[in-house]
């Protein structure tokens, strides 16, 4: 059986856009209401990137260090979020779900205990932040063994020698890091720029499935709609932190919110 | 797990960068492997290259004033009444402290590179101090990430970091010390390495910081080893180095010469931070068997749950409080090359209190916990073993917290 990744990929050139995918934190600002918020946006949304909170971010911005500190505080355990995934993949199986997160997060799991357990739960994906090539060759192979789509990510600082040898290691989704920043950051390069990027990428392998995240808004998002897919996490963790400071329901919120991205790529 | 002898330690790293096969490495985001392959590029250049040896030499020796002093401590010998006790002071340096090694050589290795900008987080405020000394000496702008715990009680330094022109950058994640200064700092560097230098203030961090770190602050034991053999005749038959250990740099520094020599001979006794007595909230992984994760790009033995969430520290010293400690300590621990113990903040208040009294030294908190171990197992050994304790900080910046723990007359 192929990944439900590569069909959401397929599904959403069919329909001749972007695939759209987003980025909570698994256990914001509650357990059950992260898991709310995943089923409400669920039907919008290609992919689902499910972050896995860690206390010492060192590429994420404030808009998910806030996130994920009050997804910490509010409790979260590892364990707690392949529930919410198995939950989640109950109310939608076909919706693919990529965690997101740091090494050691995994590594203290046991990489192997890790990867039994997203099979379990159903996890097509996985991002690891911190793990670069080609640092992470053994644990993508292993991933690979479990049919589960282990994400290379590109950089702008990432050299074209290196760009071949990642992409040509990598799975058949590729995460391609806009710009130089942490996630929030404000775009600071040209869309147009973004995308001569990702041509060159496009340029070694076509067949690759490129996204592109951070720095990606309400307000940009429609500039690259050329891509494969594309991420917006950090204007959602922002979305239920304003909520909650409103005294409004994050999971409305953030169901409009990504409407509206939604409608902007159509 | 083996030490290899005639090659420098910080060179015994893998092709990854790490030590025994699993300490270091480089745990960073993509966007951060060109700029570190770049500076390990530079770094494993320059450190062949004459020329630049000799310019790092000439900075070491009359703008950072070497070689600092090693003195006996007469007097707290006699009071312990056991092995001589002997302090390399290397808190004469300029600015106070041994961050001070580290800070020339990033500032030396970013002006090579073409950077304007450097940027460093900071602890007790001495690497961030020292930073900005370094940089305002060697015409570049200069960024300083701080926790706000920490600016409120090293506020001497802070004052210091202004007035050399830094900017200091308060950082309010966590628990605002050094641990969340540090991941601050890496991800400003994520977002501007193109154009900013960046030092970590410590041997920590990914493995070519550690690297860099390890070989800046080494020219303490190099002072070391010839002051040793211009007092004795040879290096000592019973040579005991004591230093505090916080992310490990200046106790690194200190035991580099001297790590092909037998442990009989020549034995390393690193001193953690205990923390408050009977708190849980220790600053010792090594001494209380913390597990090994990866913490700022590097896998160590470092305080964690066991999800893998590291734990807040507590210590009285800002420069010992980091939940992580050096891939360079954890290889010297499991190749049994040094030994590693703590003191809590009342027994390093107790030795500052001991030290002073007797001596014309004022210790800072950080190497009064080294004093603290030293002072209490002198007492058992014979007198002919020099003891060595690294004074690797003045207290000057401490002043409030002494204040206020042992009153006005010990300030």
């Amino acid at each position: 059986m192929s990944n439900p990744i590569s069909h959401a990929f397929k599904k959403a050139k069919s329909e001749n856009r972007p695939a759209l995918l987003t980025y909570t934190v698994a256990g914001d600002s509650s357990k059950k209401q992260s898991l709310e918020i995943l089923k409400s946006i669920s039907k919008k949304v290609d992919i689902l990137e499910v972050g896995v909170p860690h206390n010492t971010p060192v590429a994420d911005g404030s808009q998910i260090q806030t996130s994920s500190y009050r997804a910490i505080k509010n409790g979260i355990k590892v364990n707690d979020i392949f529930k919410i995934v198995n939950d989640f993949k109950k109310f939608d199986k076909n919706k693919p779900v990529i965690l997101m997160g740091y090494y050691n997060m995994i590594f203290q799991y046991g990489e192997n205990n890790f990867l039994i357990k997203c099979k379990r739960s159903g996890v097509n994906g996985l991002i690891v932040v911190d793990l670069p090539w080609p640092e992470n060759k053994k644990f993508a192979n292993k991933c690979k063994k479990k049919s589960i789509f282990f994400i290379q990510l590109l950089s702008p600082t990432t050299t074209k020698n290196r760009l071949k040898k990642i992409i040509k290691d990598s799975h058949e989704m590729i995460y391609f890091i806009s710009m130089l920043s942490t996630t929030g950051g404000k775009l600071k390069v040209s869309s147009k720029e973004i995308l001569f990027n990702y041509n060159k990428i496009k340029k070694i392998n076509s067949k690759k499935k490129v996204v592109i995240g951070f720095g990606i808004t309400e307000k940009t998002i429609k500039s690259l709609k050329k891509a494969d897919g594309l991420v917006v996490g950090s204007a959602i963790c922002k979305e239920i932190t304003n909520s909650i400071k409103n005294r409004q329901n994050p999971v409305t919120n953030v169901y409009n919110v990504v409407n509206r991205l939604k409608n902007k790529i159509k | 797990m083996r030490l290899k002898k005639g090659i420098p330690v910080i060179d015994q790293g893998d092709k990854l960068g790490f030590w025994g096969g699993k300490f270091g490495g480089n745990f960073v985001p993509e966007t951060l492997k060109k700029p570190i392959e770049d500076l390990e590029i530079l770094f494993n250049k320059l450190k062949k290259d004459k020329d630049f040896i000799s310019e790092r030499d000439k900075y070491f020796k009359n703008w950072v004033g070497s070689p600092t002093r090693f003195i006996k401590l007469e007097n707290l010998t006699k009071h312990v009444g056991g092995a001589q006790i002997w302090s390399k002071v290397v808190s004469d340096a300029n600015g106070g402290a041994h961050k001070i090694y580290n800070a020339t050589v990033h500032c030396l290795l970013a002006k090579r590179s073409g950077k304007k900008v450097i940027c460093g987080d900071t602890g007790a405020g001495y690497a961030g101090k020292m930073l900005s000394m370094a940089a305002k000496k060697f015409g570049l702008k200069c960024k300083i990430f701080m926790g706000a715990k920490d600016i409120k009680r090293q506020q001497p330094n802070v004052r210091a970091m202004k007035k050399n022109g830094a900017e200091v950058v308060p950082v309010y994640s966590g628990s605002q010390t050094l641990v969340d200064a540090v991941s601050e700092c890496m991800r400003y560097w994520v977002a501007n390495c193109d154009k900013v230098a960046m030092c970590v203030g410590s041997t920590v961090g990914p493995a070519i910081f550690v690297r860099i770190c390890g070989w800046s602050t080494s020219q303490i034991s190099r002072e070391l080893k010839t002051q040793l053999v211009e007092e004795f005749g040879s290096i000592p038959k019973k040579l005991k180095l004591y230093n505090c250990v916080g992310g490990g740099s200046s106790s690194f520094g200190f035991w580099n010469e001297f790590i092909d020599y037998d442990k009989k001979q020549c034995e390393f006794i690193g001193v953690e931070a205990g923390g408050p007595r009977n708190s849980k909230k220790h600053a010792a992984p090594l001494t209380f068997g913390s597990k090994i994760g990866i913490l700022h790009g590097a896998a160590q033995y470092v305080n964690q749950n066991t999800d893998g969430q590291i734990e807040e520290t507590e210590s009285i010293s800002a420069g010992l409080d980091y939940p992580g400690i050096s891939p360079l300590h954890c290889f010297l621990k499991d190749t049994k090359r040094a030994r590693y113990t703590a003191a809590s903040d009342e027994e390093a208040l107790n030795a500052y209190k001991v030290v002073t009294k007797f001596e014309k030294l004022r210790p800072s908190l950080e190497p009064s916990h080294a004093f603290s171990v030293a002072i209490s197992e002198s007492r058992k050994l014979s007198k002919d073993t020099i003891v060595v304790v690294n004074s690797c900080g003045d207290a000057y910046k401490d002043r409030e917290i002494i204040k206020r723990r042992l009153g006005e007359k010990y300030v």
